[in-house]
C-alpha cells in the first residue's frame, strides 16, 4: 500500500485498480490512440490529437493538442518546429519518465528530481538514399537519467529498468510493428 | 467403478497425494496414461539433471537417503528420476493404474465422472497431478521459419546429434534455453541465444547451493497470498540453473564465454527474416538487479542469523552484452540450420469438461482449491501454494494442505 508521505503526484490505486478491472473485462483493455496531422508548407506540418477511444468509448482529450514538426536549416528546410525523430526521441522520454515515477510511487520512493538526456544516432545517407546498407531510421538510441530519489542507487536503477519493461513507447521503438498506409 | 477420489497423472505431485489419501485411508485410484514418472521418462532430453541437488529430492515419508543415495550434493539424471519415482510408488503402494488415458472429467451431482479409455470412474472428488508442463509454448510470430531449417520444441529436442550440421537458433533464455545452447554449443554447432526475459542465478553463493539459500532462508516457503502479484510469480520463467557434478553457474556470462552469441528476443518472422528485439539491455539489467536483490536477501537473512557455516558475501559481474546486438537474422542464409524453442511450457486440459479455465486457459484455483467446482483441486502448477510448488519437495506441504481441505470437503457432503 502506498503511504500518505510518499507523493510523486501519480495515482497508483487507480492503475491497479484498472489492471484488475481489465483483467475481467479484456475487451474494455483494446484501446485506439488516434491523431491527425495537416501538411502547411515545405516539410512543415501540423498534427493534432483530440480524442481516443477505450473502455468501449469515445474519449475527447481536455482540449485539442497540436505538435509541429519541420526540418532544420541544414536541410534546407525552415526549422519551424522540432524534426519528427526528435518528436519520437521525445515521446519515449515522457513515456519512460511517466513509468518512473509511477514505479516509484507503487515502491513507496519520493522522487525529488528526475531528468533525461536522449540521443539518437543517424546515418543520413539513408534518408537521403545516398547509400542502401544504411537504413533510414536510428542506429541506436541512448538514454541517460538523472534522479534524485530517497532510493540507493540499485533502486533507481531499478525503476528506470522496470519503467522500459511496461513502456509503450519503448517496446514500440525496439520491436517490430506492422504499418499499413493507405490513401482515400 | 466407483472410488472416493480420482488422482490423475502419476507423477511426484500424483504419488505424495496419494501417500496423503492413504494416510487418511481414503479410497482413491491414480490414473496414469504412462507409466510413473511417464513425462520424466518420455519428454525430457537425454541429458537432463534436475535443478535440484539431491538432498531436496523429498517427498513424504521418502527421501534422497531412504532411496540409497550417496551423493547428497549431485544432481539426479532422468533414469534416477525415475528409479526415485517407482520406488517411492512402490513404497507408498499407490493404487495406480498405468496405461489409462484420462478422455473426460466432468461434474455430476456433487461429484464427478472420469472417463478413461480403460472405462469410466465415478468419485466424489478429483485431484489433477498431470502437471503444468505437458506441452511447449511457442509464440506465435506472424509466420514460420523458411526451409530447411527445422523447428523443434524442448519436448522434441533430445540431444545435438539428432540436430543438422550447422547454427542453431534457441529462443529462449531460461534453464530450458541456457542448458540446450551449452549443449549444443560444445557439439560444434554455433549458437545464438535470443534472450527475453529470464532469472540469473549462481549455482553457488557463498559456497552453498543456491537452492539451498533459497530453502534455508524460508523464500521456498514463501505462500501465494503473501506475494504482492502472484500472477506474476506465476508467470516468472525458470532460473537459469545447470545440475552439473562440478555445479557450474550456467548464466549468459557462461555462455557468451563459450562463444554463443546473445540476441534480442525473438519479435517477429517476415519472410525469410527473423526480427530481434532491440531489449536485450534491459531484460539484462532487469534480471541482474533482481538477483543482486536476491543476494542482499540472502545475506541480510544469514547476518540476522549469525551464519557462520558460509563463505563471505559476493556480487556477481553484470551481464556482458555485445555492444551492437543484431536486430535481424536473415534465415535464408543457411547460417541457421535449426530452431529450438525454448520459450516454456504449458499444462493440458483439452480432456477437462469442468469449466474452470479462464480466457488464457488457466485453472482458476485458490492455493490449487479449484474455484467454482467444490471437490476439485489441481496441484503442482508454478507457485501454486508456495515458491516450491513447482519443484519435487514442494508436494510435500502442498499435498498436505489440499488433502486436508479435500477432507474436509468428503466431511461436508456426509454432514450435508
Amino acid at each position: 500500500m502506498t503511504t500518505a508521505s510518499v507523493d510523486n503526484g501519480v495515482n497508483v490505486e487507480h492503475l491497479l485498480g484498472a489492471r484488475q478491472a481489465l483483467s475481467e473485462a479484456p475487451e474494455a483493455a483494446q484501446f485506439t490512440w488516434k491523431a491527425t496531422n495537416e501538411w502547411l508548407n515545405g516539410t512543415h506540418s501540423r498534427s493534432a490529437v483530440d480524442s481516443y477511444h477505450g473502455l468501449g468509448e469515445e474519449h475527447q482529450h481536455r482540449s485539442t493538442f497540436t505538435f509541429e514538426a519541420d526540418h532544420p536549416l541544414v536541410f534546407g528546410a525552415e526549422d519551424n518546429a522540432a524534426t519528427p525523430v526528435e518528436l519520437v526521441l521525445a515521446g519515449l522520454a515522457s513515456c519512460l519518465t511517466a513509468g518512473v515515477a509511477a514505479v516509484a510511487q507503487n515502491r513507496e520512493i519520493q522522487l525529488r528530481s528526475v531528468k533525461a538526456t536522449l540521443e539518437g544516432s543517424m546515418d543520413i545517407l539513408g534518408i537521403l538514399g545516398g547509400d542502401p546498407d544504411v537504413r533510414n531510421g536510428f542506429k541506436d538510441v541512448k538514454v541517460s537519467y538523472d534522479i534524485d530519489a530517497d532510493a540507493t542507487a540499485d533502486e533507481i536503477k531499478a525503476l528506470v529498468a522496470q519503467s522500459q519493461k511496461r513502456s509503450a513507447v519503448y517496446d514500440i521503438i525496439t520491436n517490430p510493428t506492422n504499418v499499413t498506409v493507405e490513401v482515400q | 467403478m466407483k472410488t472416493t477420489t480420482v488422482v490423475v497423472g502419476a507423477g511426484h505431485s500424483g504419488l505424495a497425494v496419494s501417500r496423503r489419501l492413504t494416510e487418511r485411508s481414503i479410497d482413491h485410484v491414480v490414473i496414469e496414461r504412462g507409466e510413473v514418472a511417464n513425462s520424466w521418462r518420455t519428454q525430457r532430453w537425454d541429458s537432463l539433471r534436475l535443478l535440484t541437488p539431491n538432498w531436496q529430492s523429498r517427498l513424504p515419508g521418502y527421501d534422497y537417503g531412504a532411496y540409497g543415495g550417496r551423493d547428497p550434493d549431485g544432481f539426479m539424471s532422468m533414469p534416477e528420476v525415475v528409479r526415485f519415482m517407482s520406488d517411492y510408488a512402490r513404497l507408498v503402494d499407490a493404487p495406480i493404474r498405468t496405461g489409462t488415458t484420462v478422455t473426460s472429467v466432468r461434474s455430476e451431482g456433487a461429484g464427478y465422472v472420469v472417463d478413461t479409455d480403460q472405462g469410466r470412474w465415478e468419485c466424489k472428488t478429483v485431484v489433477l497431478a498431470s502437471g503444468g508442463f505437458n506441452m511447449a509454448k511457442v509464440p506465435e510470430l506472424g509466420g514460420a521459419p523458411p526451409a530447411p531449417i527445422t523447428a523443434l520444441s524442448a519436448y522434441q529436442y533430445r540431444n545435438p546429434g539428432g540436430l543438422a550440421p550447422g547454427g542453431v537458433l534457441v529462443v529462449g533464455a531460461s534453464a530450458t534455453g541456457v542448458q540446450i545452447a551449452d549443449e549444443v554449443h560444445r557439439s560444434g554447432r554455433p549458437v545464438t541465444v535470443a534472450v527475453g526475459e529470464h532469472v540469473r542465478m549462481p549455482r553457488l553463493y557463498r559456497g552453498r547451493d543456491i537452492l539451498w539459500w533459497m530453502e534455508r532462508s524460508g523464500l521456498f516457503d514463501e505462500r501465494y497470498d503473501e506475494v504482492d502479484d502472484v500472477v506474476r510469480v506465476r508467470r516468472t520463467p525458470s532460473p537459469q540453473l545447470v545440475g552439473t557434478p562440478e555445479r557450474a553457474t550456467l548464466d549468459l556470462n557462461a555462455l557468451t564465454d563459450q562463444g554463443v552469441r546473445l540476441v534480442g528476443r525473438l519479435a517477429a518472422l517476415r519472410g525469410t527474416e527473423a526480427l530481434l528485439s532491440g531489449s536485450l539491455a534491459n531484460k539484462c539489467e532487469l534480471a541482474d538487479l533482481k538477483q543482486g536483490r536476491l543476494m542482499d536477501t540472502f545475506d541480510e537473512w544469514a547476518a540476522e542469523s549469525r551464519l557462520d557455516e558460509v563463505g563471505p558475501p559476493e556480487r556477481f559481474a553484470p551481464t556482458r552484452i555485445p555492444p551492437s546486438p543484431p536486430l535481424k537474422l536473415d534465415l535464408a542464409r543457411g547460417e541457421i540450420r535449426t530452431i529450438i524453442w525454448a520459450t516454456g511450457f504449458k499444462p493440458d486440459y483439452s480432456w477437462l469438461d469442468v469449466p474452470v479455465l479462464d480466457r488464457k486457459g488457466q485453472i482458476r484455483h485458490d492455493g490449487g482449491v479449484v474455484t467454482g467446482s467444490g471437490g476439485l483441486y489441481v496441484i503442482g502448477l508454478n507457485f501454486l501454494r508456495r515458491r516450491k510448488s513447482s519443484f519435487i519437495h514442494g508436494a510435500g506441504d502442498d499435498s498436505w494442505d489440499l488433502v486436508s481441505h479435500l477432507a474436509r470437503h468428503l466431511d461436508s457432503l456426509v454432514a450435508a
